[in-house]
Parts: C-alpha cells; structure tokens; sequence
C-alpha cells in the first residue's frame, strides 16, 4: 500500500524549518580581501587565510556585517549588543583550516518574523514564519568527486578541491519550528523562500540566483499522526536548488516519511540530497550532532558589538518591503488578487515591472510573459526570462501599439527573438514581417475577396455586418496575415457603403 | 572521577580521523586527564563575577573594509600541496560521507 500527497496529509500532520544560506555579494571575502567573482578558474581566488595556512589570521569584513544587520532588520529581528564568532570544527576537506568559522550561541540577529500569503481554498492566508536566528558564516570550497559512475561521492577515488568560494560571506538563516501549515506546508515553505529571496534582493545584499548557489534552502520535514500533539523524527533536506524544488521537496519528503511510518518503519534523523530530475530524495550522511561539532569560540576575532546608532541608520535606510511595493503595483495596475498571485507564483513580477518601465502598457506586458512566452519557456522548461529580454518584449508591444504588428506577427517576432535571430527589429527585416498597411494594397485584396464571395458581399451590402468575417478572414489569408484586421474590417465595411 | 573517559577520547579521535592504538588511547586519555584538570584550576580560581572571554585583549569591533586584494596565484596556491589536478588540490577519497 502506498500513501499519496491527500492519504498523507489525511492521517499526518507536517512541521518544518526552514535553514536558508545566502552568499552575501560583498567584493571581498569574509575574512580576507579575496576576490568573490563566480566562475574564476579555479584556486585563483585564494590566500593563506582562506587556504588555513598555519599563521594567518582572520580580519572581518565590515560590509559583511553590515549586510547582516540589514537582513535581520528587515526580518524584524533584534540586533545582538554582544556576538562571537565560533569553531565549527568538522573533518572534511572543503574547508582547509578544518573548521568552519560560524557563529554558535550568540548570532548577530535573534527572534524575528516573516509573513507569507498563501492562496488556500478559503482564499488568501497569511502564515507568520517566525524566525529563529540570523548568523555570520563563511562559504565552503567545491569538491569535484572523480571516479565512480555517478560523479558522487560513493565510489569516487579522490576528490578535487578549488578552494574560490571557501570564505566567502554565508549568511544563515534559520526559521523556528513551522507548525499549523497542514497540506499548505509545501507551498508555505515555497512561499516563504520566495518572499525572503524578494527582500534579500531588495536589500542589494546578495545576487540571490538559487541556481548559481548564492541563495540555498535546507528544508527539515518531519510528520507526527494527526491530532497526537507528539512531535515526529526530523529529516533534513539539502540540494535544494530552486523555488520550484523546495516545493517539490517537502511534498516528497512529507509522503516518503508518511509512507515509511505506514510500513512501521522509523524516521531516522538524517541529511538527506534533493535529487531534480525525480523530485525524490535519498539518503546522505547521518547528521553529526551539535556536540560533535566541538564549538568554541574563535580566539583570533573579537567581539561583534555594533553601536545602536549605526543599527538606527541602517534601520532608518531599510528599502519598501517587496509585500508593500506589490500592493501599490497592484493598485497602479488595477490587477486583480488572482493575475497578481499568478505573475508572483511563476517569478515574473519583476519581469514585468522590467518591462512596464521600459514603456509597455502593464496589461500588455503581463499578457506577452504570463502567456505566449510562458508557454515557450514550459515547452523546453526552461524560465521564460531565460528566452528573451524586458527590452524586447517592451520593443514588440512598442510596435503593436504603433500599428506596425498585429498581434499573430508579434507572436511570430517573439519566436524568432527567441531563437536567437537578432532583435525584433533585426527579426521583421530578416523575416518580412512587416504589417501591410499601405491601404491601395489593402484595397486590391478586399476587392479580390469581394469578387470571390460576391454573395457575401451582397449580404454586407444588405446591412449583415456579422458577414464580414468571412471577408476579412479571406484578405488576412491573401496577405499572410501580415494587415491589421481593425484596419480591414473598417475599409471593407466603408466600401460596401457600411462605414 | 575522570573529567574525560577513554569513550570519549576515541570518539574524539575518530571525529578527526586520527587512527589510534589501544595503548594510545590508554596514554592520551591519562594525558588528557592532566590537561583538563590543570584546566579546570584555572576555572575555580575565575569567579563568577569574571565574564568567560575568546581573546585575550579587551577589544571589539575590529574591522577591515570590503577591498580586493591580490590573491596568490593558482601556482602559488598549489605550491604546498602534496598532489594536484586540473588546477585544483587532490584529495584521498572521502569515506562514505557528503
């Protein structure tokens, strides 16, 4: 017997939380003055601090602290008078010095929130996501598993380390328990990495591009029988590389562990890795405790003691929040609840916004992204602003408007941008997708059509406006589609003494 | 009673890869016993008005700005490591974990 997704939520009830590292887009490195560009040749952003080399000695990078004060103000968080920096020590060669330098039981930020609206069946609801803690961190180096079929870690003969990214600023974000979601619990927990990704993004503090690894999402899933007020084993689900994964992640892990109860089986505590192309997960190494960690405190940093003033000045410079900004779009726009929720879930907000500002009108743009290239974009999944530009699609519309495209010819410009044959512009040179407007010609053609259908015709004559489709219909198809219906339809009707 | 059991130094040991001997284990934990309890003198001689401290200097704060400085270059990076390739350090297998 299998339990589905509605079976598991029937006899189950979820809890989360939600571990969320995010790499701050500093210049430098946390710790040293490294360069933090992605996609160097490896090990060529590296020094002795961040190699561990005996004798170096760690120097904060103020920005980093900064950042960090930033994203706890913005998740209502307290500011810590007093934090440490700790030892996270642990035997694994992705970091050099053989510790991670975190922070432990003092964080910079404690206790804030966030809240997220879910569209449920009783209509939208807010979850408040309350947040535990905020802490500094530092990146790790990448490993490169060689040998073995499946590039993985089982069955590799050695591994190769590039140590670029080892010490650039992480900054761990931490969510308490997360009860009370029920079968939401998947979209909640979506929602929330979104809105963070929204005011992380908004802060300027990070690149947030989940595919690149600069913003990552654990995600601790565990089940306890409905109504039993116990609280189930936890699993902790890495790897999760995408909104639409973090999604997808608990919904597995929620009916893998639902169906592992069924059987009598035993959740066990545990890391487990998303895996993309199934949406399952699979089991990793069995999770090391607190205490093996072997915390202390870093003894070559000081103290972390910002004074309240600079707290005050950054509070006072915090940006709208992104769930404010949405609201005044939505008023700008006159967009109904359900367009807004729409364009929000599938992440083209900001294409949109991108797009309206460059000139286009905002129905027109939601239209083209939300429509035509949504469906391109899903067809070869890929993102939708992964196929074309704000700049073009706001040229296309631009072009609509001034009558130079119908919308069949738009669409044909849109593909051809697409695959990659230059701008719009460059697309209706190359494939002659000019609108006929020149009325002389479009004259011949409503003549023509008039003298296929004369019956037709007469009919329009007799004041049978509906008729007229057909005669437009038949000059669209002897211009290739390439003349403005609106246009037709007013010639063809002021010709037969209708206009 | 001992402020470390003999457990606990081979758990310690084998969260740091350190491959040890029965007699080893026997001689570290006595050795450790000693270190820890020279330890804890200093602890009962720090009362609780003493704040526990990770520096030995009173300072805080102490900051660099966010500026780039010239990394070692990829020979230089490598030039300690007992094996490399493909520009990267070359590391034993890592048993059984991620």
């Amino acid at each position: 017997m299998t339990l589905n997704y509605s079976e598991t939520i029937e006899k189950y009830e979820p809890t989360l939380g939600l571990e969320v590292h995010v790499e701050l887009n500093t210049k430098s490195k946390m710790f040293c003055g490294c360069a933090t560009e992605f996609g160097a040749s490896p090990n060529t952003q590296t020094c002795p601090v961040c190699l561990g080399l005996p004798g170096s000695l760690p120097a904060v990078n103020e920005k980093a602290i900064e950042s960090s004060i930033l994203i706890g103000l913005a998740l209502n968080c307290s500011i810590a008078p007093f934090s440490r920096f700790a030892r996270k020590n642990y035997f694994y060669p992705d970091m050099p010095k053989n510790f991670q330098t975190s922070q432990y039981d003092e964080p910079i930020c404690v206790n804030g929130y966030l809240d997220v609206t879910i569209d449920t069946d009783e209509g939208p609801k807010v979850y408040r996501i309350e947040i535990e803690r905020v802490h500094m961190e530092e990146d790790t180096g990448k490993s490169l598993h060689v040998g073995g079929a499946t590039g993985r870690i089982h069955g590799a003969e050695y591994s190769l380390l590039d140590y670029n990214r080892a010490g650039i600023p992480l900054v761990e974000i931490v969510t308490k328990m997360i009860p009370g979601t029920d079968k939401y619990a998947p979209e909640v927990a979506k929602a929330y990495v979104s809105e963070l990704r929204d005011i992380l993004r908004s802060l300027g503090v990070s690149d947030v591009k989940m595919e690149q690894g600069s913003l990552r999402c654990d995600a601790n899933v565990s089940l306890s029988p409905r109504g039993s007020g116990t609280l189930g084993t936890r699993s902790e689900t890495k790897n999760v590389n995408s909104l639409r994964s973090v999604e997808r992640a608990v919904r597995g892990e929620m009916i893998r562990q639902a169906n592992l109860l069924e059987e009598g089986g035993r959740v066990i505590q545990e890391t487990r890795h998303f895996q993309e192309e199934t949406g399952l997960t699979r089991s990793g190494r069995s999770k090391e405790t607190a205490e093996d960690y072997r915390y202390f405190p870093e003894p070559d940093l000081v103290p972390v003691a910002p004074a309240a003033e600079w707290i005050e000045t950054l509070r006072a410079s915090l940006p709208e929040k992104p769930s404010t900004l949405r609201k005044r779009i939505q008023e700008s726009w006159g967009v109904p609840d359900k367009e807004m929720a729409a364009m929000v879930n599938a992440d083209l907000l900001d294409t949109v916004v991108e797009t309206v500002d460059l000139g286009a009108d905002p129905t027109k743009a939601r239209s083209w992204w939300l429509g035509e290239i949504s469906r391109i974009a899903n067809e070869s999944d890929v993102t939708p602003q992964s196929l074309i530009t704000p700049a073009s699609v706001a040229e296309v519309i631009a072009l609509i408007a001034a009558g130079e495209l119908t919308d069949k010819l738009a669409r044909q410009v849109v593909e051809g941008v697409i695959k990659g044959e230059g701008s719009p512009r460059e697309v209706i040179e190359k494939r002659g997708l000019k609108v006929v407007s020149d009325d002389s010609a479009l004259m011949a053609a409503i003549e023509a059509a008039i003298a296929s259908q004369p019956d037709t015709a007469e009919r329009i004559r007799g004041g049978n406006i509906p008729a007229a489709g057909a005669l437009i219909g038949a000059v669209m198809k002897a211009t290739g589609g390439q003349a403005d219906a609106a246009k037709v339809r007013e010639l063809l009707l002021k010709h037969l003494g209708q206009g | 009673m001992a402020a470390i059991s003999r457990d606990e130094v081979a758990h310690l040991a084998r969260l740091a890869r350190i491959e040890m001997t029965d007699s080893e284990l026997d001689h570290l934990s006595d050795e450790m016993e000693v270190i820890l309890g020279a330890v804890a003198r200093v602890q009962e001689v720090a009362g609780a008005e003493v704040p526990p401290t990770s520096h030995p200097l009173d300072m805080k704060n102490v900051y660099r700005p966010d500026v780039v400085v010239p990394s070692l270059t990829n020979a230089q990076a490598l030039s300690g490591a007992p094996a490399q390739e493909e520009e990267r350090f070359k590391v034993p297998q890592i048993l059984g974990e991620e």
